[in-house]
């Protein structure tokens, strides 16, 4: 019975603290930038399949790679940004508008990833096994990778947190989402704040993707239901607020952890249901105002 | 100026071009090889998911994710009652199932604004699908079924029934009182309530509307896909293509949705049968550029040109 229990806590932990670091990242993209990007996943994914490339062609272990991804993806998505978004967001008539425009093009870029993923890598599933000792906890057997995972999630999240709260660029970001234009006359670069939150995302996607390739299987078209669970955990934290998200995260893993023991299968659903009665009843979050 | 001719010339070109349409569209079979009628239903599936997402969204703005979720309910109504049922009775079930589903959902949902409808839409096709693998996986023991099959001639001729009554209704919303209330209520809810428009009323049932007659869509294209699953039947591209395509087209008039969903439709078939590792890739890209420079659609662009060149003449003479 108490090892039910821990083994149900610490699953959920594991699992809540990457839904937590996927969350943050489509937080940040719309809350600040109004950007739903529903490519998010396809993120996740391009950093699972870029450690695991990594690890098996070179060797090169996925803790490694946490800082080969990040920055890649970071810098990749800073250029859509710049680009595709910074024009969405001039042309568009009305902040709606863009929220709409935004939505459907990240839908476009996520046919786009997801098909390059599929050229290089091609439709199998794939999986490596990194650092698969058994680890006793109070009776609870857990593998070394899955608390590593866990480990990292943690400090990624708190490192981002404290980032956004202590640093200048942090303070200019929550500034953005406040109040873009009188930020923007407080001397913040809207645009480049606006470019490096998109780039951020992905790095946090990047960052969630590299520790996923160490627990699960994967294939390219495992975006989707990743991004589907950033959503439900944005708008289950509030959309727009970091502090929901991280919170979020932790309760829909732990929600999840607890369905999956009685039935894998309706983890997904549960979600849906959250999702859906959250919506009904308190639409803005748990921490919304 | 002659306004009297201006007129009659402005509903006598259309009509014609309608009708010969119409009439060729009708005669298709006779005179069509098998593959055009069935590419032309693939076509038309696409066209009346698109026109029936734009009775709704088009006018009120609010982006509907939930076309998979209606569609699918006609296609699982096929699978499950097509044995037992007469084809047009099944058909119509369907639709009145998703009708009933889009009314409930419009009561308690068209009170969420922007980004939040557009995730409760979804949400509810993705609870609807994930429910049915579940439910099918561990209670009946099976994930796909087989549908019974019907010659592709007769779904053809329903096809084109569903769009006929489709464009009619479309029509008529536009050109009543309904379709202006639409229309008060996409430019301001608030200006529109106090002019005694019943809002809500009004939302819910233009929804379940479009609703109808993805229902029935769905419950026809099931006859010809053989088997279906619940992926299949609740794909979320279901949900994005009718955007995309009445994006594509452009919203301001009735025919936009219509040429961008059979332009998009057909391009879909061609990048399948040309290219089929990068069709989806391709895909993508003129879905990005099309966002990004055609945001009134072909039609919009057309327009700007014609007014373009024509003002051009005026200045000019």
């Amino acid at each position: 019975m108490f090892t039910t229990i821990l083994d149900i806590l610490i699953g959920g932990l594991i699992m809540g603290g990457i839904y937590a670091l996927i969350a943050v990242g489509l937080s940040l993209q719309y809350g600040v930038g109004r950007v739903l990007n529903v490519s998010h996943g396809e993120f996740i994914m391009l950093g699972a399949f870029i450690t695991y490339s990594l690890y098996t062609l070179f060797g090169i272990s996925p803790l490694i790679s946490l800082v080969i991804c990040g920055p890649f993806l970071f810098i990749i998505a800073f250029l859509i940004h710049r680009t595709l978004f910074q024009h969405l967001r001039d042309t568009s008539e009305s902040m709606d508008a863009f929220e709409g425009n935004s939505l459907l093009a990240s839908f476009g870029l996520l046919f786009i990833i997801q098909n390059i993923a599929l050229l290089i890598w091609k439709a199998n599933i794939r999986g490596y096994s990194y650092l698969v000792y058994s680890v006793n906890i109070f009776g609870a057997v857990f593998t070394t990778n899955r608390l590593i995972a866990l480990l990292f999630a943690v400090v990624i999240s708190l490192g981002f947190y404290i980032f956004l709260t202590r640093a200048r660029l942090g303070k200019a970001i929550r500034a953005a989402a406040q109040e873009p234009t009188t930020a923007g006359l407080s001397g913040v670069n809207i645009k480049q704040v606006l470019a490096i939150c998109f780039g951020l995302g992905a790095l946090m996607a990047g960052f969630a993707g590299v520790l996923i390739s160490m627990l699960y299987q994967m294939q390219p078209t495992m975006g989707m239901e990743y991004t589907i669970i950033a959503v439900i955990v944005v708008v289950l934290g509030g959309l727009g607020s970091i502090t929901g998200s991280l919170i979020g995260g932790f309760i829909l893993g732990l929600i999840g952890s607890l369905v999956t023991h009685f039935d894998p299968g309706l983890s997904l659903v549960a979600y849906y249901v959250i999702f859906i009665i959250l919506l009904l009843v308190k639409p803005t979050g748990i921490m919304g105002k | 100026m002659d306004l009297s001719r201006f007129n009659s010339r402005r509903f006598l070109v259309p009509g014609l071009i309608i009708l010969i349409l119409l009439v060729l569209l009708a005669t298709l079979p006779f005179y069509g090889q098998d593959y055009l009628v069935i590419l032309l239903t693939a076509i038309l599936m696409y066209v009346i998911l698109t026109v029936s997402w734009t009775i709704f969204s088009g006018p009120t703005r609010y982006i509907s994710l939930a076309s998979a979720a209606f569609f699918g309910i006609g296609v699982y109504t096929m699978a499950i009652l097509g044995k037992v049922l007469p084809l047009p009775v099944v058909i119509a079930v369907g639709a009145l199932i998703s009708f009933i589903l889009a009314l409930c959902m419009g009561l308690l949902t068209l009170r969420l604004r922007g980004m939040y409808f557009i995730i409760f839409t979804f949400g509810i096709s993705e609870l609807i699908k994930n429910f049915l693998l579940w439910y099918e996986t561990n209670i009946t023991n099976t994930v796909g079924r087989w549908v019974i099959r019907v010659d592709h001639d007769q779904v053809y001729y329903i096809m084109l029934a569903i769009f006929v009554a489709l464009m009619l209704t479309t029509y008529f919303i536009k050109h009543s009182r309904w379709g202006l209330a639409l229309q008060s209520i996409g430019h301001s809810q608030e200006a529109a309530a106090h002019r005694g428009i019943n809002v809500t009323m009004v939302k819910v049932i233009t929804f379940a509307i479009s609703a109808l007659f993805m229902g029935a869509v769905g419950a026809i294209m099931a006859t010809r896909w053989a088997y279906v699953d619940p992926r299949i039947a609740f794909n979320p591209l279901l949900s994005f293509m009718p955007v995309m395509m009445a994006i594509f087209g452009g919203m301001g008039q009735i025919y936009g949705p219509v040429i961008g969903a059979a332009i998009f439709a057909y391009l879909e078939e061609f990048l399948i049968t040309e290219f089929p590792y990068h069709y989806m890739l391709i895909f993508g890209l003129v879905l990005v550029i099309t966002i990004v420079y055609l945001p009134n659609g072909l039609v919009g662009l057309v327009q700007k040109l014609w007014k373009r060149s024509f003002r051009g003449q005026r200045t000019n003479t």
